[in-house]
């Protein structure tokens, strides 16, 4: 006989199911973190044709396995993805000109969907203390290669703790940045959705634009990312009235039953592939669906709008509260792992936006107290390229000080100005154009060299 | 063992339980546990299942099983191994 005390009941059944079925539950993204430094070669088609052979290889059945596993316990797993070895580095040898670079994103573009894998991240350079020549090479390719290609994904590390900010390689990624947006100006600007740029950026980020698959890493290894702001969101429902305590525990909660579903995937994945599993990323990651917003959580806590006063005390509240649910729920936890706050991909962001309740310089100080940064925010295309990479060293200041990860993903919309909307479809969702504070800061981020490290840096 | 938990909901009418344990049996898949109320005139059950011996794939025969109780039984049934439930509600 079976012993059926420690098998679930009705109640527990339909609530997961719930999860499921009426709150956006799913697991983010399986990504699979391919280490590409033995492809290395002394010419760029050599290396081209080991990095395809390699990926393929490894990645061959990691779409199938997915939605193996996501048949057996009925949880959609939405993404498949790879990120491999900052391309800078695997490819400094192989790479003699910014075409060569292109090349290579050709072939990354080829062998991801040759495996049918929906993003593939890791055309990155490391440079936050200086651009090797491999680096500025690589950085110079980026408008190109994302122009070009479908999905492949780029992320440039700028700055951390430890090293400070390298100003040269925020003022080249602010004229980065305009060209791609310049280059796909047919398409919203898109390949701008496709790039990010980093301070103290994780190893093991399973979540794009930014996934690389840093060096410190094993050769190959599975991170998973879990999301389910519609389940937290439906959560707290119910909520008003609650003291702040209540509140917490509510959200650690919910927080630590959807980390579980992700290690239990996570878990399978690994299994079924026969790859170590690498981390979990705790990470909110909102999609445009109705009510899959991070934002609405936000109004539930008590707010009229993101962006009113309280919000950042809101957002550090729930990120905190979901690392302290996620983190008991998973043997290994990395990459972002927080609260995400993309306008795009978020309508309650969107429609705070809209209303005119939330701008730029509130969603900075939200970046303050969750993870990543200025997320997916269309500003007017004649902004300048001094001006992004302004927006940037900002960014990648908080990070620096912070001890965190920040970011910037902002699409200077070609041709268009605050109040126009960009639309580019599917998870990345649409936008209106924000505006963004124009006084010049050109005489400030033309200043050559580096932002030395914080004080509180130098722990040895 | 390998468990997996049925959940069967729909309107009620005759023959619901009988037409589901048929195709399980096709299946050879054993029947561990049956729960099951009616509520507000909807049927509600909820079966742990062993498909350890079972003649497919949980993926193939999950996705079957739905497909029979829409066509055949019109009911929305869902088959999940049970440690989905378990991971979650377990410490």
């Amino acid at each position: 006989m079976a012993n059926f005390n420690d098998v679930v009941n009705v109640f527990e059944v339909e609530e997961t199911n719930n999860m499921i079925e009426h709150n956006n539950l799913d697991v983010r993204t399986i990504t699979m973190g391919i280490g590409l430094l033995d492809c290395a070669a002394q010419d760029v088609d050599t290396f081209c044709d080991n990095i395809y052979k390699k990926i393929t290889k490894y990645a061959k059945d990691l779409v199938k396995t997915g939605e193996e596993i996501s048949g057996e316990y009925g949880v959609p797993i939405v993404n498949k993805r790879i990120s491999v070895t900052p391309i800078a580095i695997a490819g400094a040898s192989a790479c003699k000109s910014s075409d060569d670079y292109v090349k290579v994103a050709h072939t990354l573009d080829k062998a991801a969907k040759a495996v049918g894998v929906n993003f593939l991240g890791g055309f990155s350079a490391i440079c936050q203390k200086g651009m090797s020549s491999s680096d500025e090479l690589l950085i110079r390719a980026i408008p190109r290669a994302l122009a070009e290609t479908d999905i492949v994904c780029s992320s440039v590390n700028l700055g951390s703790t430890k090293t400070g900010i390298n100003m040269d390689a925020v003022r080249l990624m602010g004229e980065v940045i305009k060209e791609a947006a310049e280059l796909t100006k047919d398409t919203d600007s898109s390949a701008c959705s496709k790039l990010v740029v980093f301070c103290n950026a994780p190893d093991d980020n399973p979540f794009m634009a930014g996934a690389f698959h840093g060096v410190s890493e094993a050769d190959c290894i599975l991170n998973v990312g879990v999301s389910g702001p519609g389940v937290v969101r439906d959560a707290l429902k119910n909520a008003e009235g609650l003291d702040f305590e209540e509140l917490s525990e509510l959200i650690k909660k919910t927080a630590f039953k959807i980390t579980r579903v992700g290690q239990l995937v996570a878990k399978e994945a690994s299994r079924m592939l026969g790859v170590p599993f690498g981390i979990i990323d705790l990470s909110l990651a909102p999609t445009p669906a109705i009510g899959d917003s991070v934002a609405d959580i936000l109004d539930l806590m008590g707010l009229e709008k993101v962006g009113a006063p309280g919000t950042t005390a809101a957002l550090a509240m729930l990120n905190d509260q979901v690392k302290k649910g996620g983190i008991m729920a998973s043997s290994s936890v990395g990459g972002l792992s927080g609260a995400f706050i993309p306008v795009s991909e978020d309508q309650g962001m969107i429609n705070a936006v809209e209303a005119g309740a939330l701008n730029i310089e509130k969603l900075e100080a939200m970046t303050c107290v969750c993870s990543v940064g200025l997320d997916m925010i269309a500003i007017p295309g004649d902004t300048s390229a001094a001006t992004i990479s302004g927006m940037i060293a900002d960014e990648a200041a908080l990070g620096m000080v912070n001890q965190k990860t920040t970011a910037v993903r902002v699409i200077p919309a070609y041709g268009k100005k605050v109040g126009d909307h960009v639309d580019f479809g599917g998870l990345l969702g649409h936008a209106p154009v924000m505006a963004v504070n124009n006084f010049d800061c050109s005489k400030f981020v033309n200043r050559k060299g580096r932002i030395p490290a914080p004080i509180h840096s130098f722990k040895n | 063992m390998k468990k997996a938990i049925i959940t069967v909901v729909g309107k009620d009418s005759v023959g619901i339980i009988a037409k589901v344990c048929t195709f399980l049996s096709e299946k050879q898949i054993n029947i561990l546990d049956i729960s099951q109320t009616i509520r507000d005139g909807f049927f509600n059950m909820m079966m742990i299942v062993d498909v350890s011996g079972a003649n497919g794939s949980v993926t193939d025969i999950a996705e079957e099983l739905t497909k029979y109780g829409k066509d055949c039984v019109g009911v929305d049934i869902k088959m999940q191994l049970e440690e989905i439930f378990t991971m979650m509600h377990r410490i």
